[in-house]
């Protein structure tokens, strides 16, 4: 079968950055194909490139054969290429209908005509099985089905190259599930797929080939059936991952955090945590896995006093902390990596010496008199940086904005640390990080669990969960399925309670 | 108390038209993502151009209705062209709307007078005569609701009343009105489904500066008669009430009116009797805490579009 | 060291688009400007009548950068800055106090007032998160209504119903050893405080903790609330401090420049205060540079006009449209790095220099969505 898209040495530069340096990729007809690489190996800018959001520098397109010059997202249309973004592009109070007609409206004489709209979209709908309500309002249907909408969108546009951008962080492991099938079915109605992500695991369920890129070069394209994933996670790094973590049997002591009964509203004022327990003692790291959105940010900000509980008492060392402000919590020992690293870790113009006092810049001997004392605050960052070996273009004194994600990760877990506290919750430390920061980052963890600390961690990725806890909570519509020693279970059987499955309930 | 309210309805709705096709215009600027505070400015230059193009127009052709159109016609224009200063820095350069928008306020009414001052001496511009109330056959014979609505009106309230509905029209029922609401409200989902952003948050905002430009001259060529530089904070006054409506054209419509009935009450307050015992510093002061206090209950709800006043990187995801 | 050339490229494009209205409208653009500087500098007499135009700028400026600085768009200075006024003036036309004492509570009704006048925007914004750029909007004109009512009523002058009572001579700011100093100018011991409250604004913004938190609560409030920094008391406290200072340009203004209070208007002041920030790049010595700068425009333009008959709404227009030129200071941003980009392109050919590689490219891209910075 012939090639439907060949991209061959593409090359895209943006101010300081290369983000494509020579990357070649050919997808052939009727199969799904996919673009494995690292976060920042340059994924997202080659296929941005593809659907005509950025021009390539060097290297040409061609489609179906033919060399194109595809200008706009519209040009891609035109060519039949549809993508369905990380994020989603939907407008959230608009219709399924409105969402999807956007951009290539029918009209009856000056009117819209949402009708006969809804009605190819339904019928699209029945014939790939998607399940979706052309009346519904986006932002009342979950996230699975905004998916699914996102489909019908390229599905309406005629589009026969479908692409794909990490189409399962979203997503729970039946959706997951129900995604590859709803792929298969547009492989077998003709179309061409290609899906980026980075989760082997995946590849390997659905994928027919496979294209490795590392810091935005073409490592290599193969067979997924004759590739192990072991071979696929080299290619990607480009040396011998072990995906096991290093560390010794946990010896837990006292518990430091007890959670008992706890109860606390999401933004929307509707229970986002139900009668949760938990303890963590002093020299483990408890895991909390789960789907996105299904309480771990309660949960998190429930223990820091970022959000106030509705009951429940929150037990640590020994007292009940509920009632103690953000600052008195931090006071009393507990660190937060919090999820966001720049919506809520930094400060992103403020310079790194003075993001490193965050929460001490009133404390001697940082101030005196309400007066700060930059001295001692750029002796401490200095060593904070160094001895987290964080990485910037004029050591203390450089604005945070300019530093990589891995370096202001880094920052940000040194803080924690420096304030050596005696609870440390870690939420998503790795997200969107290089292998390299990743293993640092674990290592650093499980240090702190050597010294004694008590570590919670909360994580989207199961791996990391698996690999770094010791002990693994499961949180499934804000409430607890089940605990589980890290030791004596797998990814099987989280993913089931993950699901909302008890444990021995199924499987 | 009936005859009091029936004698101030004609003044409320004179002077609600100019605050509704300010507030109207706002609506298409803010739809599209762009928040615009320079109405007051832009109600200025549409003042100025207006009362200056009758004011020639009158002195060439007395008496003559028409020049009053080409009046608006004028101020219009003018207040597209102006708006674009706005335009350019909001959607090319990714400027702060407010600091754009207050230049532009600034910029309007410095340099109106200026003109003006070149132009009369005094700064003042006078037209002769502004356009001819009139009482409308049949329907102003229609108990209560004809004394109320249909006497004594302009023509320019029954065309911008027009305007408001095809607006109306055109925001809700057409691919234009669509595609301008996206922008507003996610202009990632638009341009990824190929709507230019520029393209649609430029027409935001020159709609938004024609239709100030009318509403300043509509206040020139029915009750003012005379620029003098300044329009005593309509502008502002339509912004609130683009707020209180919650950017929904009858939901502007019930707000500006409910504004220029309070104001018209407290610019009368003091000749009517019923209305003495209230002190006139409350009833002007009242919209405004109104507004605030709107603001404060529509907080956990505002409609308000979710894009406005975020400059759009296309880059960004 | 970029910050003060954008400013001045700033500046330099309102004269020569005001050179150009001049021309336009029939004018000797260099005759315009030599009268409007001889205007403002001539001698001593004037230089202390240009200083004490700043005055009030430099008050505002500083109300503005400071609340630029804290991640607040306080626009509501015109109305603080009456509000102050109106305080003092009702002091000063109340109270018979020893001249020293009188004028201390002139001065603290002042900032009194004006922090008054921006608490309530401060806690709308804090509690329910409603935006003070409209909040201010709707103070601005209340205290507008409020003042056009309550001076006729309670503080009216002999003559004129649009003006107070002239306050007495111990309830003014002017000080004879100014006066003299500066050859009978009006300028007075406003601008000595204005001198005190750019020190002072600028030790808070640069050197204490205070700064530090409201700086933080600015940038990035979600960041400040995780490290324990109270956001919603920061908040208010910006905005008090910020609507403190428009105040004190109240009690310059009506009982140190004028010695009585006027109706029917929000005072210019309070909106040029935007563009003396913006000029200023938010920082308070360049709050009193560029303050200085448009008193000169001010002070100026009434001799300019009588010698020359150029309008002297001249200056107005030139300052509004440095605020335009200010506002769209990316352009020559951009210009300025794509000179640099040209430059050492050329030095170091096809090498582009990647020091610290940011996340994203988009994120490098990512515009700065603060004002003043």
């Amino acid at each position: 079968m012939g090639y439907v898209v060949e991209m061959v040495n593409i090359r895209k530069e943006f101010p300081g950055v290369v983000a494509n340096d020579d990357i070649t990729l050919r997808l052939e007809q009727g199969e799904i194909h996919a673009l494995l690489g690292e976060n920042g190996a340059g994924k997202s800018t080659l296929m941005s490139i593809l659907f005509g959001m950025y021009q390539p520098d060097r290297g040409h397109i061609q489609v179906r054969g033919k060399e194109m010059k595809i200008a706009s997202p519209n040009v891609a249309n035109d060519l039949g290429i549809g993508m369905v973004h990380q994020h989603f592009k939907l407008v959230g109070n608009f219709t399924v209908t409105e969402n999807i007609v956007l951009g290539s409206e029918l009209r009856k004489g000056p009117v819209l005509d949402l009708k006969t709209a809804a009605k190819k979209i339904e019928a699209l709908s029945k014939r790939y099985g998607l399940n979706v309500d052309p009346y519904a309002k986006i932002e009342n249907i979950s996230v699975g089905m905004q998916q699914r909408v996102e489909i019908l969108k390229m599905l309406y546009r005629d589009a026969e190259i479908l692409i794909f951008d990490e189409p399962t962080a979203v997503l729970t492991p039946q959706e997951i599930e129900e995604l590859m099938k709803i792929m298969r079915n547009l492989i077998k109605e003709g179309k061409s797929i290609i899906v980026i992500t980075h989760k082997l695991k995946e590849i390997k369920a659905v994928a027919d080939r496979c294209t490795v890129i590392r810091r935005g070069k073409t490592i290599g394209t193969v067979n997924v059936a004759e590739t192990s994933e072991q071979a696929m996670a080299e290619m990607m790094v480009g040396r011998n991952v072990s995906f096991k973590v290093d560390k010794k049997p946990a010896a837990p002591g006292e518990t430091v955090l007890k959670l008992e009964h706890l109860n606390v509203n999401n933004s929307k004022k509707v229970l986002g945590l139900a009668d949760f327990s938990l303890e963590v003692r002093a020299g483990e790291i408890v895991g909390v896995a789960g789907v996105e959105g299904n309480g771990q940010s309660e949960l998190v900000e429930a223990i820091t006093g970022l959000r106030k509980i509705e009951s429940g008492t929150i037990w640590y060392n020994g007292h009940d902390i509920a009632k103690l402000s953000i600052r008195d919590r931090i006071y009393e020992g507990i660190g937060h990596i919090p999820e966001d690293r720049q919506r809520r870790g930094l400060v992103l113009d403020y310079t790194l010496e003075e993001n490193m006092v965050l929460q001490i810049y009133n404390r001697k001997p940082f101030a005196k008199g309400g007066i700060l004392r930059r001295q001692a605050i750029r002796s401490y960052a200095d060593k904070i940086l160094k001895s987290f070996d964080v990485r910037s273009g004029q050591g203390p004194i450089s604005v945070v904005r300019s530093l990589s994600g891995g370096n202001q990760q880094k920052a940000i877990i040194g803080r924690e640390i420096e304030l050596d506290p005696n609870l440390l919750i870690a939420v998503q430390p790795t997200r969107g990080l290089d292998v390299g920061s990743i293993e640092y980052i674990h290592k650093r963890l499980i240090e702190q669990r050597d010294k004694g600390k008590a570590v919670l961690l909360i994580s989207l990725e199961l791996d990391e969960i698996l690999n770094v806890s010791d002990r693994i909570a499961v949180l499934n519509h804000g409430q607890l399925v089940g605990e589980v020693l890290a030791s004596e279970t797998n990814e099987n059987e989280i993913g089931l309670m993950m699901a909302g499955v008890q444990r021995g309930e199924g499987a | 108390m009936w005859d009091t309210i029936a004698n101030i309805f004609p003044y409320a709705i004179v002077y609600t038209i100019p605050l509704l096709i300010t507030a109207l215009g706002a609506l298409f600027s803010e739809r599209s993502g762009i928040v615009n505070i320079g109405l007051e400015g832009l109600m200025i230059v549409g003042a100025f151009a207006g009362a200056l193009t009758i004011n020639k127009l009158q002195a060439a052709y007395p008496g003559e209705q028409w020049t009053l159109w080409v009046g608006l016609v004028a101020a219009f224009v003018i207040g597209v062209l102006f708006s674009l200063l706005h335009a350019f820095a909001s959607i090319n350069l990714s400027a702060n709307q407010v600091i754009s928008g207050t230049a532009i306020n600034m910029v309007a009414g410095s340099l109106t007078i200026f003109l003006a001052r070149n132009i009369t001496g005094s700064g003042n511009i006078r037209i002769l005569q502004g356009f001819r109330k009139f009482d409308i056959p049949v329907l102003s014979d229609i108990p209560i609701i004809g004394r109320l609505f249909f006497s004594q009106t302009y023509w320019t309230t029954w065309f911008i009343l027009g305007v408001l509905i095809l607006s109306t029209f055109l925001l809700f029922k057409t691919r234009f009105g669509l595609r301008l609401r996206s922008c507003g409200e996610h202009p990632h989902a638009a341009e990824a489904a190929g709507v230019s952003v520029r393209k649609m948050r430029y027409m935001g905002v020159m709609i938004s500066g024609g239709f100030a430009g009318l509403g300043g001259a509509i206040i020139i060529s029915t009750y003012s008669g005379e620029f003098n530089g300044s329009v005593a904070g309509l502008g502002f006054l339509a912004l609130a009430a683009l707020i209180f409506g919650q950017w929904k054209p009858l939901g502007v419509l019930a707000a500006t009116f409910f504004f220029g009935f309070a104001s018209t009450i407290a610019n009368v307050s003091q000749v009517i009797p019923s209305f003495q015992v209230i002190p006139a510093v409350i009833l002007k002061v009242f919209p405004y805490v109104v507004t605030l206090i709107a603001l404060v209950l529509f907080s956990k709800s505002s409609q308000a579009p979710k894009a406005a006043g975020e400059p759009f990187d296309s880059g960004k995801r | 060291m970029k910050k003060a050339i954008v400013s001045l490229l700033a500046v330099i494009l309102g004269l020569v688009a005001g050179a150009l209205l001049m021309i336009f409208t029939g004018h000797d653009p260099i005759e315009g400007y030599r009268f409007l500087i001889t205007g403002a500098l001539k001698n001593r007499e004037r230089i202390g009548n240009t200083l004490a135009t700043a005055t009030p700028l430099i008050f505002t400026g500083l109300s503005l950068a400071f609340s630029f600085r804290t991640g607040l768009f306080n626009i509501g200075a015109p109305g603080q800055m009456l509000f102050g006024g109106l305080c003092a003036t009702a002091v000063g036309l109340t109270f018979d106090l020893p001249r020293v004492l009188l004028l201390i509570v002139m001065i603290l009704a002042a900032f009194i007032g004006g922090a008054l006048w921006a608490l309530i925007p401060g806690i709308l914004k804090a509690k329910f998160n409603v935006h003070e750029v409209v909040s201010t909007i709707m103070m601005n004109w209340s205290c507008y209504w409020i003042v056009y009512y309550a001076v006729p009523a309670y503080f009216k002058g002999p003559s004129l119903e649009t003006e107070s009572k002239l306050l007495p001579e111990a309830a003014s700011l002017k000080a004879s050893f100014m006066t003299d100093l500066f050859n009978g100018s009006y300028v007075n011991l406003g601008f000595l405080l204005a001198i005190i409250a750019v020190i002072v604004i600028g030790f808070i913004i640069n050197k204490t903790t205070l700064g530090y938190e409201l700086k933080a609560v600015g940038y990035n409030r979600d960041a400040a609330e995780y490290a324990g920094i109270a956001v919603n008391r920061g908040i208010i406290t910006s905005m008090l401090i910020s609507g403190g200072l428009a105040g004190l340009a109240g009690v310059a203004q009506y009982a140190g420049n004028a010695s009585n209070i006027q109706i029917g208007l929000l005072p210019s002041q309070g909106f040029d205060g935007i563009a003396v920030a913006l000029l200023g790049a938010s920082a308070p010595g360049g709050v009193f540079l560029s303050a200085i700068f448009f008193g000169v425009l001010y002070s100026g333009r009434g001799f300019m006009n009588a010698m020359t008959d150029i309008p002297p709404e001249i200056a107005d227009t030139i300052i509004a449209i440095i605020i335009y030129f200010a506002a769209t200071s990316i352009l020559f941003e951009r210009l300025i790095s794509f000179l640099k980009r040209r430059r050492t392109n050329k030095a170091e050919p096809g090498k582009p220099s990647a020091p610290d590689k940011p996340d994203s490219p988009a994120e490098a891209a990512k515009p700065v969505g603060r004002v003043g910075e």
